[in-house]
């Protein structure tokens, strides 16, 4: 694309990211010759009524930037930002990205409901959409119910199978003719047309074609049954989730008139976020997982030996899908993260209510407290789907009887924790985080990285911005993201394997900068951190027991350099696979002794931690 | 120039007037609201522009194809499924009765007789080379109601409405189940009051009941084994309403629900007092008919569950649907998260530094003078607008 001023002569930059919740803008200026983040603006998304406008809530935190900079970035009726900069006003390039969409709500048909539609439904599923409902012939619905449901409930997309290949052709077609006729009207704004993939009999398509394709963004891919016994998901899966990533989620309510304030595409949060992942592992030149965790999606990102995957869970987040998150782990994974007395009820009642008002924070350390336990469960949650995603077999082929239609077999992960070396966070809930050791601990609990694994987050959320940014600016994108984008947290040591409580399972020699020997005896159930600044590296001698692994083999010395960060070292004696302790008085005797000796949350009510222990 | 403090006049001036960061619900006494009612297919519609109508006023027909009653006669009468043809008493599109002959078989000079009878009124759909008869039963007619009553403003041919209506509108924050109407009645007598079983009677069948902060699983059963219309009331449990529901929800998209009354929470989820504002206006429009739904989608376009309560337009009142949609010093709000949950303040000031929270956040915070008294610093992000 062609800027109005030459690279070299740009003084400001301002990108936004407009999430389902909230909208971030940074901005961005050069000094001495440097590309630096200079200040963040928030404001709740506007796609509630009355707004129902996107660039309501861009401009709400594009003024809190001009409000702490001074610097005028709006035009003067505030319907579009002043291109280029000048002086005090204005700035060279404002690009977006956006995920105001929200989750992915969807609706899948099929003929029959227990074999096609069902099929269709596990496919929707497997992508990570929430399946607000299955028509089927066989449903027990009048037709005119099933056309009202689908309007009443405008679905992001809808998925539509039927028929065996050179099978049966009415059924289907009788689907499709219901699926017109309901004409569901948009909630995405004017302009938005609603996605159908047809995963049916083939033979059908050009039917299907001269029915729907002028009111959908119709897309085939292979017959989810093509014969009776054999089950195909894959495709439709994996369909599903590319046109969410690439087309559901970034519309929203004024989506069209945003696209008039920028001159560089609107990309999709995930791709801007995947940019990102894949300039860390590039940089590192190490395998990397990692996560965006936002509020009605978590986004997992993987490059493992080369190979980049991306997945969106798009019914797992903090905000408006936070239920859906309890719904799926079940409210005592939560509360087994909690280390103070709170009913289940109140627990869940406080999720409702954040539900319900999407928009709000936390303003009580309880309260963030019992966020960042359902981030945890989001999170692992996130990577249990991305793992499903991230396999060498596509287009898997299953053999159905129809007694074991409810059964899913799936390919296993080639990722292996072991070789991960880099785990990276973004998303408000991890960059917002009061101290940065709370997010390499909810990053740490959820994903269990094994062996020794370098932890980073974003600072203040703006891997989404500069992920868009580095598609027409590199050379800028790289400066900010290595200075004010990329926190070092630190390092985590956490041997594989179990051992018996009291047992020592790991002694850590540290040659610390001083020159003195820092030598850590860690039993079974401990953790503990060795603070070491952003910047340092050391060398580190790390022998597990006989029975456990730290990436040298069972019970051989690892020496590694390990780095520092804001958080420093950490050494997790706490067991890979980590189990906490079914009975969940111990359980919170636990929790509160890793909160203790990390420093995790400040004191509770006047309470210390070690107290409550 | 400074990053920090080195606001602009412009900035300044900007800062005035800040956008609410939740919107407020609507609680109004007097506004026109209009409502489109549509037919999911084409069909007949009723009424006639201008036209008044009742909440039970049919606006608008649907006539849905019967069933498809399958009738094996060839099998039946041991004939060669070809054959069935002319053994048929009845032509395709022919109208039949239940228990009417529609094929007959004879031989041996009548000597041997079997008969295939209709099992429904219907008409003669197919007669297939399968042997089998397909006898469709009539189409049934489908009626929409009009729900709020009010004038027809616009007809949309073969689809329904547009009806106007003056009302008072009151939105709650979530809702579950469809639909209704019913007469209000306050039987609690103030809002931080429970809404407990034994204030439900059957006499209270047909009327939407007012309750103040909280309805349990049991009262909402005995409404409905009572035949109320509807709930309005502060919260409920996040369990109860698993409970109720039969299955635990992932996201706010309801007004399907078949759990019979519908209900519609105003504050949230636990025992809440219900706004002093909401609990006046439902109270001044008490013995008064009300359409109630609980539909409720929060996500990007979001619908919130409303009442409905049409009244004659008051002489030299502004009637208008609009919310405003900013904050300045002055205006009313209420808090919607801990630790002031449910309080009500008017704003003071928007300190343009970031304060540092409980949490220890740094978050961008509004000063707010508090109803019970004393003086807040809250999270922008946790104060909603009350409209007033």
């Amino acid at each position: 694309m062609s800027f109005t001023k030459p690279k070299d002569e740009m003084q400001f930059i301002l990108a936004t990211d407009v999430g389902s919740t909230t909208t971030k803008a940074r901005f961005f200026h050069k000094r001495s010759n440097e590309w630096r983040f200079l200040v963040a603006g928030e404001a709740p998304t506007t796609v509630e009524a009355p707004y129902e406008d996107v660039t309501l809530g861009v401009r709400n935190a594009v003024r809190e930037v001009e409000e702490l900079t001074g610097h005028v970035i709006l035009t003067e009726d505030g319907n579009g930002i002043i291109l280029p900069s000048e002086s005090d006003k204005g700035v060279d390039i404002y690009c977006t990205t956006s995920s105001a969409g929200g989750g992915l709500q969807m609706m899948v048909a099929g003929n029959v409901k227990s074999i096609t539609a069902e099929s269709a439904n596990r496919a929707a599923l497997g992508a990570g959409a929430i399946v607000m409902d299955v028509i089927a012939i066989d449903d027990e619905r009048e037709d005119y119910q099933k056309i009202q449901r689908i309007r009443t409930l405008r679905p992001d997309m809808i998925l539509l199978a039927g028929g065996t290949d050179g099978g049966t052709t009415a059924h289907v077609l009788e689907i499709a003719e219901l699926i017109k006729a309901a004409n569901p009207m948009p909630r995405l704004g004017a302009g938005y047309k609603l996605p159908l993939i047809f995963a049916g009999n083939k033979d059908v398509r050009p039917q299907i074609t001269q029915l729907l394709g002028e009111n959908f963004a119709l897309s085939m891919v292979d017959n989810i049954r093509p014969v009776l016994e054999q089950e195909v998901i894959e495709p439709a899966r994996r369909n599903v989730h590319e046109l969410f990533m690439e087309h559901v989620m970034s519309h929203a309510p004024g989506y069209d008139k945003l696209m008039k304030w920028t001159d560089v595409d609107i990309m999709p949060t995930p791709a801007g976020e995947g940019i990102a992942m894949q300039l860390i592992a590039k940089n590192y030149k190490m395998n990397t997982i990692g996560v965006g965790l936002g509020g009605a999606t978590t986004n997992v990102y993987s490059i493992f030996e080369d190979h980049f995957v991306r997945s969106v869970s798009a019914n797992l987040g903090m905000s408006y899908s936070i239920c859906n998150v309890l719904k799926e782990t079940g409210v005592n994974n939560i509360a087994r993260w909690i280390p103070f007395e709170v009913e289940k009820k109140d627990v869940i009642n406080m999720l409702r209510n954040k539900m319900i008002r999407p928009t709000t924070i936390p303003d009580t350390l309880e309260e963030l407290i019992i966020e960042h336990a359902v981030a945890r469960e989001a999170i692992r949650l996130g990577y249990e789907h991305h793992k499903t995603l991230a396999t060498r077999l596509k287009g898997v082929r299953v053999e159905r009887d129809l007694a074991d239609i409810f059964e899913q077999a799936l390919a296993s992960t080639y990722i292996d924790m072991m070789k991960i070396n880099v785990i990276v966070g973004t998303g408000g809930l991890l960059s917002h985080a009061p101290r940065r050791i709370q997010s390499m601990m909810i990053l740490a609990d959820a994903f269990q990285p094994e062996g020794v694994t370098r932890m980073f987050q974003d600072s203040v959320f703006m891997m989404p911005h500069l992920g868009v940014l580095s598609t027409v600016y590199p050379e800028a994108t790289w400066q900010i993201f290595d200075k004010d984008c990329l926190v070092r947290l630190g390092t985590m040591i956490a041997p594989v394997g179990e051992a018996n409580v009291g047992e020592d399972v790991v002694n850590v020699k540290l040659e610390m900068p001083d020159g003195g020997i820092k030598e850590q005896h860690i039993k079974q159930g401990e953790i503990t951190r060795v603070p070491l600044q952003e910047g340092m590296t050391v060398k580190a001698v790390i022998t597990p027991q006989q029975k456990l692994d730290i990436g040298a083999g069972k019970g051989k010395t690892l020496e590694i350099d390990v780095e520092g960060g804001a958080v420093g070292v950490i050494i997790d004696g706490r067991g890979r696979p980590f189990r906490l302790p079914e009975n969940s008085q111990d359980a919170r005797k636990s929790v509160l002794q890793w909160i203790d000796s990390l420093d995790l949350y400040p004191s509770i009510n006047g309470k210390e931690w070690r107290d409550m222990i | 120039m400074s990053h920090t403090q080195g606001k602009t006049n412009r900035s300044n001036a900007k800062a005035e007037k800040v956008h609410a960061y939740t919107p407020g619900l609507k609680v109004k006494q007097e506004t026109t609201l209009r409502r489109s009612r549509t037919l999911p297919i084409s069909g007949d519609v009723l009424v006639k522009e201008g036209n008044k109508v009742g909440f039970d006023t049919v606006i608008a027909q649907m006539r849905i194809p019967g069933d498809p009653n399958i009738v094996k006669v060839a099998l039946l009468l041991r004939v060669e499924p070809y054959e069935i043809e002319k053994y048929m008493l009845k032509k395709v599109g022919e109208k039949v009765k239940s228990g009417e002959s529609i094929a007959q078989y004879t031989a041996l000079f009548g000597m041997v007789k079997r008969t295939v009878t209709s099992p429904i009124d219907g008409v003669i759909e197919n007669i297939g080379a399968s042997g089998w008869v397909t006898i469709r039963s009539p189409p049934v007619t489908v009626d929409l109601k009009a729900y709020i009553p009010g004038k027809v403003v616009e007809v949309i041919p073969s689809r329904g409405v547009v009806i106007e209506t003056n009302a008072a509108i009151i939105q709650g924050i979530f809702g579950i189940g469809g639909e209704n109407y019913g007469i209000i009645n306050m039987v609690v007598s103030s809002p931080d009051e429970t809404l407990s079983p034994d204030k439900i009677t059957p006499k209270n069948k047909g009327e939407i009941l007012v309750g103040g902060s909280f309805v349990s699983l049991e009262a909402l059963q005995k409404a409905n084994e009572c035949g109320v219309a509807g709930i309005v009331v502060g919260g409920i449990d996040g369990n109860d309403l698993t409970k109720l529901l039969g299955y635990e929800m992932g996201v706010a998209i309801t007004g399907e629900e078949e759990i019979g009354v519908t209900l519609i929470i105003t504050e949230g989820f636990g025992k809440m007092t219900m706004s002093l504002r909401t609990y006046e206006l439902l109270k001044k429009f008490e013995g008064m008919s009300a359409s109630i739904s609980g539909v409720t989608q929060i996500r990007a376009g979001v619908i919130r569950p409303e009442i409905i309560i049409p009244h004659d337009p008051v002489e030299g009142k502004e009637a208008d649907e609009e919310l405003s949609s900013g904050m300045t010093p002055g205006t009313a709000i209420r808090i919607i998260r801990q630790p002031h949950f449910g309080s009500i303040g008017k704003i003071v000031s928007f300190p343009v530094e970031l304060q540092m929270s409980k949490t220890e956040s740094r978050v961008r915070v509004v000063e707010v003078e508090l109803e019970e008294g004393g003086r807040v610093l809250v999270p922008r992000a946790n104060v909603e607008i009350i409209e007033t």
